[in-house]
This record gives structure tokens, sequence and C-alpha cells, in this order.
């Protein structure tokens, strides 16, 4: 193995990588039974790049040649680019040395789509068979699947992959029609459709017989292009909602598009990455899938955009201050996760605390509830509480006056008399 | 106010919860000795570790926690932190002067503050899961260095001995001056004399294997290029990797 190339193409590839914002290495309960290497388990992040991000999977393109042109990717075929290419043993090297040092939780494959989806596909596979069979990985391996790729090929990437996913790219149908015009969702659907019936199916057979084998236990996931194309909040969580129901997706990603070409269909290349966006999403997501929100709750026709400046919990909570106050020393633990400032955990904490005695504000702040937003809209155990009838955006004020926002860059004006 | 100084370990605490019990002491410190500060006002009393008077204690424990209740006292106890000693006792006391099960009442301060100390111990056990970066040797073994803030060792021993398993490695505090030394069988404790790389006297210490230049070079470059700089955000990058743990961070280093 020559090191410098090798240097050189993990460099190209992993930059070529990056944009794929999924990095979970849960999930699944894969054991290292075969006294081989590695396990699975809740998933650790081993390290975070300078951009905070957490590095778990070494994340990396098979190739970035690509017969594509999408207008947001940098692999796309009119960019001028450096292209290379991963052996199968050189990807599987890897994997096995980067494990062994603890620097990674296991695999993430994805590649540019070079001859077609089949060929590409049947490489992806290749890797993933190699390391389970022939090197006794039992670490996290996430492959992606390859739109229009054969069921058969999926079939095998399911018997050795913990996690399957196939990128949604962009929110609608027409904004791919714009930017990817090769692609078409009817591609994506196919595969995704596939993993899901046979995620189904092998689960029932587990049911039935232990020694069945597991089929991607990982689940699948998706992603999507935030601010590349004009689709407001509202479609992108709608979509987002329709997947988590229609193919029991694990997870959608949402990835703040990343200016990289300057083609008039595309934001500018000067244009900031939409960081408050994109958290607001994952924030409204997080509502949809633990905290028991409808995602018409969230945003509807009136309200297509979240705040950016304040979080989506908050924002429905005093869109609905009918529903507060509530006394969290009764209130359903449904009722409670619906307090801004209360959280999953504090919410579990009051209500086991609570059986022992009614809590007060100290008892509410000693478990870690933020008190500053929470207290417009509880009662505990104490006289004293918010009487003043208050309006939304008098609350929306008096929070944001008496917290320091991590994203807002400029603070409000202050009149200055000297 | 008498202090009552003890070994440190798990055992010695419940020790000097019999004792405490045994000659009906109400106001106690503890203390573990290697934090002991020369105090003339205060009485102090050393409690020699009993396995028996533990045992009934932790009998007593088991009959009033569940399973998982008792490992968190174990884990908290691992903390080091200072006063903790006296949150643990006054814990188990609360524990002692009611039939019913208080694991959850979290509106009391010692179960409250359990919970805390937990959640701190817990953090840096995920992180050292996280953060141990090994080293392979030219004999194969692959050994990397922590300086954990509380003493997790034992905590992350059975993470590591489960993944690992189908090669030998060492992970040395070197803060406490002990490790696990892993044989492909069992995960023992081992105290290292650096000086002469004893019990395991090798050149481990002198010589890499032959590509493991090659490979700390290959993750340097891959942590540099996953990075997208139009995100920079330091501020996170910082809070997710504070500064006291590059040291031993291959990609840092």
């Amino acid at each position: 193995m020559n090191d410098d190339r090798i240097r050189e193409k993990l460099s190209i590839l992993a930059d070529a990588a990056k944009y794929d914002v999924s990095c979970s290495s849960s999930g699944s309960k894969r054991k290292n039974e075969n006294k081989g290497l590695g396990d699975t388990g809740s998933g650790i992040c081993h390290t975070y790049t300078e951009d905070g991000r957490c590095v778990s999977l070494l994340k990396i393109l098979l190739t970035n040649h690509c017969i594509f042109d999408c207008a947001y990717c940098v692999s796309r075929k009119s960019n001028d680019i450096k292209r290379a290419a991963f052996t199968v043993q050189e990807v599987v090297d890897l994997t096995m040395n980067f494990y062994r040092r603890n620097y990674i939780e296991g695999l993430f494959l994805s590649s540019g789509i070079f001859k077609d989806a089949d060929y590409t596909m049947e490489r992806l596979v290749r890797i993933a068979k190699k390391l389970r069979t022939e090197y006794k990985f039992n670490g996290y391996i996430h492959l992606k699947s390859i739109p229009g790729a054969s069921d058969e090929l999926m079939a095998e990437a399911g018997l050795y992959a913990d996690r399957l996913s196939v990128n949604l790219e962009l929110p609608t149908e027409a904004g791919l029609k714009l930017l990817a015009p090769d692609k078409n969702q009817k591609d994506m659907i196919k595969p995704m459709n596939f993993i899901k019936n046979e995620i189904i199916l092998r689960k029932e057979e587990k049911n039935l017989f232990k020694k069945a084998p597991l089929f991607a236990p990982a689940g699948q996931s998706t992603q999507m292009v935030i601010g590349a194309t004009l689709e407001n909040d509202r479609q992108i969580l709608y979509t987002a909602n329709h997947f988590y129901n229609s193919f029991n997706l694990k997870r959608v990603y949402y990835s703040g598009y990343v200016p990289v070409s300057n083609d008039n269909r595309l934001p500018g290349l000067s244009t900031a990455v939409p960081t408050v966006r994109e958290n607001r999403l994952y924030q409204a997501d997080w509502l949809m899938r633990f905290y028991g929100f409808n995602v018409r709750e969230i945003v509807d026709q009136n309200n297509p955009h979240l705040d950016l400046d304040i979080d989506p919990k908050l924002s429905w909570a005093i869109r609905n201050l009918q529903h507060f106050p509530i006394d969290v020393n009764k209130a359903d633990l449904q009722l409670i996760l619906r307090v801004p400032g209360i959280g999953l955990q504090s919410a579990q904490k009051i209500v086991s605390g609570r059986k022992f005695g009614k809590l007060n504000w100290e008892n509410l702040k000693s478990m870690g509830i933020a008190i500053n937003r929470a207290r417009y809209f509880i009662t505990c155990n104490s006289r004293d509480f918010e009487r003043r009838e208050l309006s939304g955006t008098r609350i929306k004020q008096f929070i944001l006056a008496g917290s320091q926002s991590k994203y807002l860059k400029q603070k409000p004006n202050q009149l200055s008399l000297f | 106010m008498i202090t009552l100084v003890y070994d440190g370990t798990f055992e010695g605490l419940l020790t000097v919860v019999f004792e405490v019990y045994e000659h009906k002491m109400a106001l106690v410190k503890v203390c573990r000795e290697s934090m002991v500060q020369p105090n003339f006002f205060d009485a102090k009393r050393s409690i020699v570790s009993d396995t028996v008077k533990a045992n009934r204690v932790l009998k007593g424990l088991h009959q009033r926690l569940s399973a998982g209740g008792v490992q968190r006292l174990y884990a908290t106890h691992l903390s080091e932190i200072e006063g903790e000693d006296d949150n643990l006792l006054g814990f188990i006391r609360y524990v002692f002067s009611t039939n019913t099960q208080v694991e959850e009442d979290f509106g009391n301060k010692y179960v409250m503050r359990l919970s805390d100390t937990l959640k701190k111990v817990r953090r840096e056990k995920h992180r050292m899961e996280a953060f141990v970066r090994f080293q392979k040797m030219a004999d194969g073994i692959f050994y990397a260095s922590i300086q954990p803030d509380f003493n997790v060792l034992p905590l992350i021993l059975p993470h590591f001995k489960r993944r690992y398993a189908d090669q030998r490695w060492i992970i040395y505090d070197i803060k406490r001056a002990y490790g696990i030394y892993y044989d492909l069988n069992e995960a023992e404790f081992i105290q290292m004399d650096f000086a002469s790389g004893k019990p395991y006297n090798k050149t481990i210490f002198s010589s890499y294997s032959e590509d493991e230049t090659l490979y700390q070079a290959l993750w340097k470059d891959y942590f540099k290029h996953v990075n997208i700089p139009a995100r920079k955000n330091t501020k996170l990058h910082l809070q997710h990797v504070p500064k006291r743990y590059w040291k031993h961070l291959t990609e840092k280093f």
C-alpha cells in the first residue's frame, strides 16, 4: 500500500462524504459472540469536528466519480474536482484499523454512482460482506442504498448492514426536478418500501425462529437538504411526518445547504448555512417523535415557518395559552411534556418525585427545569406563581429578555444616553 | 462533630455506615485517608474496612433498593468528589429510615444530589469509552493512557472487554497509577513500573508497530477533512471535547 496515495484518497473521499449528516450508530444490538471485533449498542461519539458535529463512523464514499449532475452536490459530474476510488480491500483495512484503535463505531459507506446503480450497490455490499464474514467485524455498518438498485442487492445489503438509508435529497418532487433532473422520487421510494417490508417480515420470522438472520436491525433513515430550494418548514415537516408514518423511518436528517456551486438555481456562494433553521427543524422533529405533538400543531397554514428566535415548543405554547397554567403536582405526563422548559428526563423526574410529596419551585429547579421559561406555564406547591394575565407576545418578550440565545449574533440595540 | 476516616474503598464506606449505626453517631463527617486535611479541632477516628460489617450493610441495602440502585450507589462512590461521601451516608441513612422505596424521591436533597453526581460519573465513563485512543505497539498490544476526572476504570472494563475481544490491550489511568490488561481471555487490574516496563517486560513503551504511524496520520487526515469550515462552531467543539482531554486524543496532538 502506497502511504501517500491512500492518504490522498481518504482526504478526497472523506471530503466528499461529509455533507451526509447522519452519524448515528445506535439502535442495533449486534453482540460480539464469535470472539471477533466489535459490538454495537447505544452508540458513541468518538470525537467532534471543529464545526461541532459528532464523529462516530468512518464516513466515506467508495468513489466520487458520478454519472449524475445534481446541482447541490460537490461530486456532480460537471464539477471540476479531483476524483478517486477506493478498492474493496482498502475500505476494509481502514475500517478494521480505525476500529481497533477505538477511533470509530463503524463504517458509513456511500458512493457516487459509476456505471449504473446495481454495479455500484454490488461493490458496497461486497465490502460489508467481507467485513462481516471474513473479518468477523461486529461493529456498526451503515450502507447508503443507491436509488434504482435491484431488490436482490438490497436484500443482501440488509443482511450485513445495521442501517440502510436512501436520501430523499429534497423535500418535494418539484425541488428534485429542478436541481437533480437525473433522479426522481419513485426511484427512492421503491427501495424504501422494499426495506420497510423486509424489516417487518424478518421481525416476524425472528419471533418464530430465534436463529433467523437479522435484517438492518437499526432500521432505515433518510436525509433532506434544507435551504437549497424554496420549500417552507410546513412542507418539510409534512414530508418528514409522511415518511415517518409510511416507512417506519428511524430518523429524518435535515442538512442545511452548504453553498458549493454558483449555479443560478441555487443560493449564492456567499450565503450563510441555515444552521438556526436546521436546529429548529430538529427540535420540531423531536416534538413529533418524543413529545407527542402532531405535526399540525407545530406548523400549519397560518404558521408555515418555525419561529427562528424561540423554539417550536414555546412557540406552540404561546399560541395555545388556553391550556395553561397546569399544576405539575397533578397533571398527566403527556401534559407536563408540553410545558416549555421541561424536557423528557425532568418530566419523568417530576412524575416520580411527586409521589413522595408535593413539589415546589426549589425541587423543580434542582431537577433541572428551566424555570425562566416554565414559570409562565405552571403552578406548583407554592403561593408564588405568575398572577398577571400576560399575552403571548409579552411572555415571549420576557423570556427573550431574560435569556441569551446562543444563535442571536446581533444583540438587540440598547439606547445609550451618553 | 467527629470525622470518620476510611481507606476510600466501597467496602470501607459500608463499614463506616455500620459503625455509625453501631455506635449511634449522629453528627459525623466521612473522609478518605487520601483527602484528610490537618485540622486540630475535629476529632478523628480511623475505620478499618471489614468485609463482614460491610456485607451486612450491603444486604440491608439490597432489601431496600433495586439492583440498579445499589449499582448506582457504587458508581457514585467512584466520583471521589470531596463531600460526596457525606451525601452517600445521608442517602443511606434516608434509605434505612423508611420502609418505602425512596430511590425516585427526587424532591429529597440526598436523592437528587446522588442523581446529579451519578450523571457526572456516567458522563465521564461515556467520555472514556469515546476518548480512549489505542496505539498499536510492536508486540501487538494496543495501549492507551487516560486521565479521567473520576475513577471510572472499573466501570468501562466490561465495555472494552466485550468490544475488543480479539486483541490484547491495556488501558492505563496515569492519574491513579493503575490500569486494565486484557490478554484475550481475562481482563485484570495491573500496576506498572514504567521504568522497567514490568510486569510486561517488553519494548511496548519504546516502539510502535510498523503501521501505527500511518494509521495515526490517516486518522488525523480524516478528522481534518470531515470538518465543514463554513459551519465552524468552536464553542460547541470545545463543549464536546474539553481541552483537558486533548493530550490523549490522536486527532488533537
